[in-house]
């Protein structure tokens, strides 16, 4: 059996990152791995996706609708977006964090500010303020690995393996502040 | 050692671990990496080309010369590149020569959704397909080898999501491959009609040997399983049929050109039911079905965007068990950063309600409400030529409301040509040269006019106004991306010169390393009214909250843009400490 994961978020949220830092976890519990990433125009400010699978024998590389085990989202409108992807019952860990797309700024459409109400109950939804928890580790910046702190909460991973995994991930400079940030989330 | 790579580290790992020793290239995205990766590797001299076409003669003359060489590009590249390689099919190899093109199905970053396989199949050009980064890397070994054996240039065909995935690879060391010596053939490499049309023999000859080959070749392969459904496909679509139906029969390609009718031949004539599955036009299948043999593919499988395995389940095996997608959410399309110096040009544009002739790079985000200033998006290097088109169509008169603009490394791709041709043959047209310093959109490469080269090493910088001076045009300036009242005197005036004028607009990609402006902008309450002027501009900063502006100080780069468009001087920009 493989493991699904997708994170969803704004381009230039750190996606790619977080997909990076699980795809060294998956090497390092020795499974065989498969990331999907976005580059390019998507990557500019656009609703963006990313695919980490890991398990025996991965095939394809991304996740499709109804097989994501965990969905990692970076904002909520992303969160609603795909929701469709994970499992009847699997884990939905959202930033709760409203980033207004351009189609909502230039007043063309509005936000749908209660977008996952109707969702409760379908899934396991962890909701978490990364943002302003990042801010209070020290940089609002490393949000996005406090969210993977919650999100390994759901997951059956060594603290020692993440913490290894990220030190290796992240630019040296930031090792301490998203070990930090980490641990944070995981509640620790 | 193992490691996980994207597919374009893998190819390029490949090519250095085949002993390639010169690699050219003009960035595009989804095949840049392979050209940021092989340039790492110190035994490997690697550059950036203005364009693909360079690109490829440069890696032509390094083949000539004797030594593995390889280049690299998207698909439309390989437009760019066709010159060249066409040719290149008939002259062959001295070195082994592998173009790497990258397709890109679904259209995640260009314009148009064309594959390779059918230009590759026009050239006469072998082409090789893997399915993850493993393959990529041992593909592309291989391409070596039967581009040497064959005497042919191959194509490396990846996707996006190929290039773009990361799979475990297991590095091996690099083989240096001895130089071939250099041999005087004018008789094979001087492509005149007499040379050309003995070659042109060679060509037919050679792909017909080597479709005969191939059916052999650990390239292709059959796995037989359940014999009721047989799949024949190739490259990433090979991954959804064994992740959707891995009891399947399948014939895997790994060489898309030419396709070894053998083995198709036994293969169909083993499953009852024979599909083919592949990602954009029907290549395989159009064989398949020449050779007489029924088989179901672009009736049920689309030729746009990517496939996936819930396409196979919904088709093959009706089953759809997942929920419907949200209705009704708001679009989130990609928009040009905060603090990028194009919007600030587009909306000078736009209160001049200028018609304006796009081209390819981040800019062409200037099509995108709220600011939807871009009226028409071509290809590399268009926009000066089709501004051209409309003078000469339409006359001088028409075009004082019309512009096009360009980014500077668009420009010196294929632009400069263009502006050749509206100085030669008497254009009265504004061209506005956006030049941000970098290649913006690909993510940041150098290029001709920075000052540095894709080894990080100091390079010779055009000065493109100097440039813009020898090409023939008088009216050449620069002004300030940012300096909103400058730039909208400049167009003004140039628009109604009765000559070719050039605007080079300056101020670096706010993404480049060390540009980071002092300032924030900060909204002082007291004086906003919430007239939403400011929301105008277009910057995903902004928003509007309680009937007043709103800032997100995380996305804030400073730029004071919206300032300028605030009559109450409610925007503030303040100092901040980064």
């Amino acid at each position: 059996m493989n493991t699904n994961i997708m994170i969803v978020g704004v381009g230039g949220q750190g996606t790619l990152l977080t997909s990076r830092i699980l795809g060294g976890i998956a090497i390092e519990k020795g499974y065989d791995v498969k990331l999907s990433e976005v580059h390019g125009m998507a990557q500019r400010g656009g609703s963006v996706v990313t695919f980490v699978r890991y398990g025996d024998c991965v095939r394809e590389p991304i996740v499709e609708e109804g097989q994501a085990d965990v969905l990692i989202a970076f904002e909520r409108l992303e969160a609603a977006r795909y929701h469709h992807f994970l499992k009847k019952g699997g884990v939905m860990i959202v930033n709760d964090v409203v980033i207004e797309p351009i189609t909502v700024i230039s007043g063309a459409t509005t936000y749908p500010t209660d977008v996952l109400d109707s969702l409760e109950g379908k899934y396991k939804i962890v909701k978490v303020d990364a943002n302003k928890i990042a801010a209070e580790v020290g940089n609002q910046r490393v949000f996005n690995t406090v969210v993977l702190g919650v999100a390994a909460r759901h997951m059956n991973v060594e603290k020692e393996v993440w913490l290894k995994v990220i030190e290796n991930t992240v630019p040296p400079k930031t090792v301490d502040i998203n070990k930090k940030a980490f641990l944070t989330g995981l509640g620790e | 050692m193992k490691k996980l790579l994207l597919g374009n580290e893998a190819i390029a790992r490949g090519a250095y671990e085949a002993g390639v020793k010169v690699s050219a290239a003009y960035p595009g995205t989804p095949s840049t990496e392979i050209s940021e990766t092989i340039a790492k590797y110190p035994e490997v001299y690697a550059e950036w080309a203005p364009n693909e076409k360079v690109a490829a003669e440069v890696a032509i003359g390094a083949s000539i010369s004797g030594v593995r060489s390889m280049c690299c590009m998207k698909h439309v590249g390989l437009n760019v590149a066709a010159d060249p390689l066409f040719t290149c099919a008939y002259t062959g190899v001295g070195g082994g020569l592998v173009a790497v093109v990258a397709d890109d199905p679904g259209l995640y970053s260009s314009q148009n959704e064309q594959d390779t396989r059918m230009i590759a199949k026009a050239a006469m050009i072998p082409v090789i397909e893997p399915s993850d980064s493993a393959e990529a890397k041992a593909f592309i070994k291989r391409a070596f080898e039967l581009s040497e054996k064959y005497d042919t240039p191959i194509i490396l065909r990846s996707t996006t999501r190929l290039s773009h995935s990361q799979g475990i690879v297991e590095l091996e060391d690099r083989t240096e491959v001895a130089d071939k010596p250099y041999e005087k053939r004018i008789d094979k490499y001087v492509m005149m009609p007499g040379m050309a049309k003995k070659r042109h023999l060679f060509v037919e000859d050679r792909l017909n040997r080597m479709a005969e080959d191939m059916a052999s070749d650990p390239l292709n392969r059959v796995e037989y399983g359940d014999k009721k459904i047989g799949f024949i496909t190739s490259g990433i679509a090979y991954q959804y049929v064994k992740e959707a139906m891995p009891e399947a029969s399948v014939l895997k390609l790994g060489v898309v050109n030419p396709l070894p009718e053998k083995l198709i031949r036994e293969f169909a004539a083993n499953v009852d039911t024979l599909y083919v599955f592949e990602e954009l036009e029907p290549v395989i299948e159009e064989k398949v079905r020449a050779m007489g043999i029924k088989a179901i593919g672009k009736e049920v499988f689309t030729r746009q965007g990517e496939y996936s395995a819930n396409l196979l389940r919904k088709v093959v095996l009706g089953k759809t068990d997942y929920e419907e997608a949200m209705a009704g959410l708001p679009g989130r399309p990609p928009v040009l950063c905060p603090g990028c110096p194009h919007r600030s040009v587009f909306s000078v544009m736009k209160s001049l309600k200028l018609h304006v002739i796009g081209d390819i790079g981040c800019y062409t985000l200037g099509a995108v409400a709220p600011i939807s200033v871009i009226e028409t998006t071509i290809c590399m290097g268009s926009s000066i030529s089709t501004l051209h088109g409309v003078e000469k169509a339409k006359g001088k008169e028409y075009i004082k409301n019309w512009v096009c603009v360009i980014g500077d490394s668009t420009f010196l791709h294929t632009g400069v040509n263009s502006l050749i041709n509206s100085a030669y043959n008497k254009s009265s047209g504004t061209v506005v040269i956006l030049d941000n310093r970098t290649t913006g959109m690909t993510g940041h490469q150098d290029h001709a006019a920075t000052g540095k080269n894709l080894k990080g090493e100091p390079a010779p910088a055009i000065d493109l106004v100097e440039l813009c001076h020898a090409i023939g045009v008088n009216r050449v300036r620069t002004v300030s991306a940012f300096d909103r009242a400058e730039l909208t005197a400049a167009l003004k005036e140039e628009t109604q010169a009765d000559e070719l004028s050039v605007i080079i607009t300056k101020a670096p990609c706010v993404l480049l390393k060390g540009n980071v402006f002092p300032n924030k902008v900060f909204v002082n309450n007291e004086k906003c009214i919430g007239c939403g002027a400011c929301i105008t501009c277009g910057c995903p900063a902004l928003s509007k909250q309680d009937k007043k502006a709103k800032i997100n100080p995380e996305m804030c780069n400073g730029c004071g843009l919206c300032a300028s468009f605030c009559k109450f001087g409610a925007l503030e920009k303040r100092e901040v400490v980064r």
